[in-house]
């Protein structure tokens, strides 16, 4: 039996205290310690992204690091990402409902979590840069095709100051 | 699944790690960005008494020039490389190979001197710092030895490092002026390992190539420096023909292993037309 550890970690601004095995991955602190189910697991070796989270701002495996690796580290999963919003949604995840960016929604998260950092610079991406970015990230229902279609309308609007979710009545993708 | 139990130790200076080392050694594996070494846990492939994790050691990620040399310290996240204005305009060669590793989210957390010592012949960084000629530090509880990177890498998986050793240090020697580079690699999709691939670095004085260098990923096992294919170019303007018969000579001798990806003969095919690549847009790059 290893030894225990108390360690303490800042998820979405809370923190967090637990006393764990070493070995417990970051993705299973997050979904059972801290309660935070948002953040999915899939593969659980690293390839298919959908336990994407931001570690200092930076998108990182949360399957591929320990818990106790993560204290004194600011962690980000997408529970926090409408924060602040008063209810609305983050102009990707808008994005992603309007453009059908989702089916079963499993990796969704992974994506929003990977792909929100870049959305400053995707406004000017042709598709194969933006397929490029999400291409640590795996679906299994979209084709992608749609998520492409929502990085490029998140990202759009964002470059243009349209970070308002739209009226019921504003263009569709079509005319956007 | 589960990573098995093992001691963790987080030790905070170089010296707490090479002392845990020298007691552990034959037990213990270093965790370093964890992006190849996780995975192995998960699967229960790997599993050690004791982890070493060397992320909280922060005298071991740093990225400078001194002497006119490049030095990566072993816990550089890769990153922070990719990024490195001073990499990019100096050892491009580097900066090319990195945006193939993996995808970012990877690179976010792993580390120049893990995936170097943890040598796998389809990994990039192993074939960039052998096209390189880097030296490799490395420290025990004893002392410190140097490396050159054509005796660092044995086998799959496997390098001279002792069990009690710490690969500390990166040193990478300028490139000579003039010189282009160029890294190709041929993968089913974005960020996968590579079937093959191949790096190049030319330099052209006077329009004729006075050094090449050109190294092989994927094709045995561990990365490959091929000089025949180097003496093709070296002494002539390097042309279409040349630079053909240079990635014939490339993989002369070479015998990829073969899998349900690719078989043999189809991998050297497609590593003779990297090298092609490769030196194509080295030479493109060369000033002359």
């Amino acid at each position: 039996m290893s030894e225990l550890r108390n360690v303490t970690i800042e998820i979405n601004g809370h923190e967090y205290s637990a006393e764990i095995e070493p070995r417990l991955l970051l993705s299973d602190f997050i979904r059972h310690e801290a309660g935070l189910t948002g953040t999915h697991v899939g593969c659980e070796h690293g390839v298919c992204g959908a336990c994407t989270v931001q570690m200092d701002g930076a998108p990182v495996r949360s399957c591929l690091m320990f818990a106790v690796q993560a204290q004194g580290h600011s962690l980000r999963t997408v529970e926090a990402m409408n924060e602040g919003m008063d209810g609305a949604l983050h102009p990707l995840q808008q994005a992603f409902h309007e453009c059908h960016g989702l089916q079963c929604g499993f990796c969704t998260p992974g994506f929003l979590m990977s792909i929100e950092p870049i959305l400053p610079e995707a406004a000017d991406w042709d598709e194969r840069q933006i397929r490029e970015a999400i291409a640590g990230n795996l679906c299994r229902c979209t084709g992608y095709q749609n998520i492409v279609l929502s990085v490029q309308l998140a990202a759009k609007r964002m470059r243009d100051g349209e970070i308002e979710p739209p009226a019921p009545d504003a263009p569709s993708l079509a005319e956007a | 699944m589960k990573p098995p139990q093992f001691d963790y130790h987080d030790p905070q200076t170089v010296d707490d790690a090479l002392g845990l080392l020298a007691e552990h050694g034959e037990d213990s594996k270093v965790l370093a960005g964890g992006q190849s070494l996780v995975p192995l846990l998960n699967f229960r492939l790997a599993s050690p008494d004791h982890l070493i994790d060397l992320s909280r050691i922060p005298e071991l990620a740093y990225v400078n020039r001194s002497g006119g040399r490049l030095r990566i310290g072993t816990m550089t996240r890769q990153s922070t490389v990719e990024h490195s204005p001073l990499v990019a305009d100096n050892w491009p060669l580097i900066t090319e190979a990195l945006e193939l590793v993996a995808h970012s989210q990877i690179r976010n957390r792993g580390t120049v001197g893990g995936s170097v010592a943890h040598a796998d012949p389809a990994a990039e960084l192993p074939l960039v710092f052998t096209t390189l000629d880097a030296t490799m530090h490395l420290r025990s509880k004893g002392g410190r030895r140097s490396v050159p990177v054509s005796e660092f890498f044995l086998t799959h998986l496997t390098t001279v490092i002792e069990a009690d050793e710490l690969l500390v240090e990166l040193e990478v020697p300028p490139v000579p002026a003039g010189t282009g580079w160029g890294f190709s690699e041929y993968s089913r999709r974005h960020g996968d390992f590579a079937l093959g691939g191949a790096s190049a670095l030319v330099t052209i004085e006077d329009d004729v190539c006075t050094r090449a260098r050109i190294g092989l990923l994927a094709a045995a096992d561990r990365p490959l420096r091929v000089e025949a294919a180097e003496k093709v170019l070296e002494g002539e303007a390097v042309t279409t023909e040349s630079t053909a018969e240079a990635a014939r000579a490339a993989v002369a001798d070479i015998n990829p292993t073969g899998d349900i990806h690719g078989g043999s003969e189809y991998r050297k095919q497609l590593i003779e037309g990297m090298v092609r690549r490769a030196i194509d847009k080295a030479t493109a790059r060369a000033s002359r």
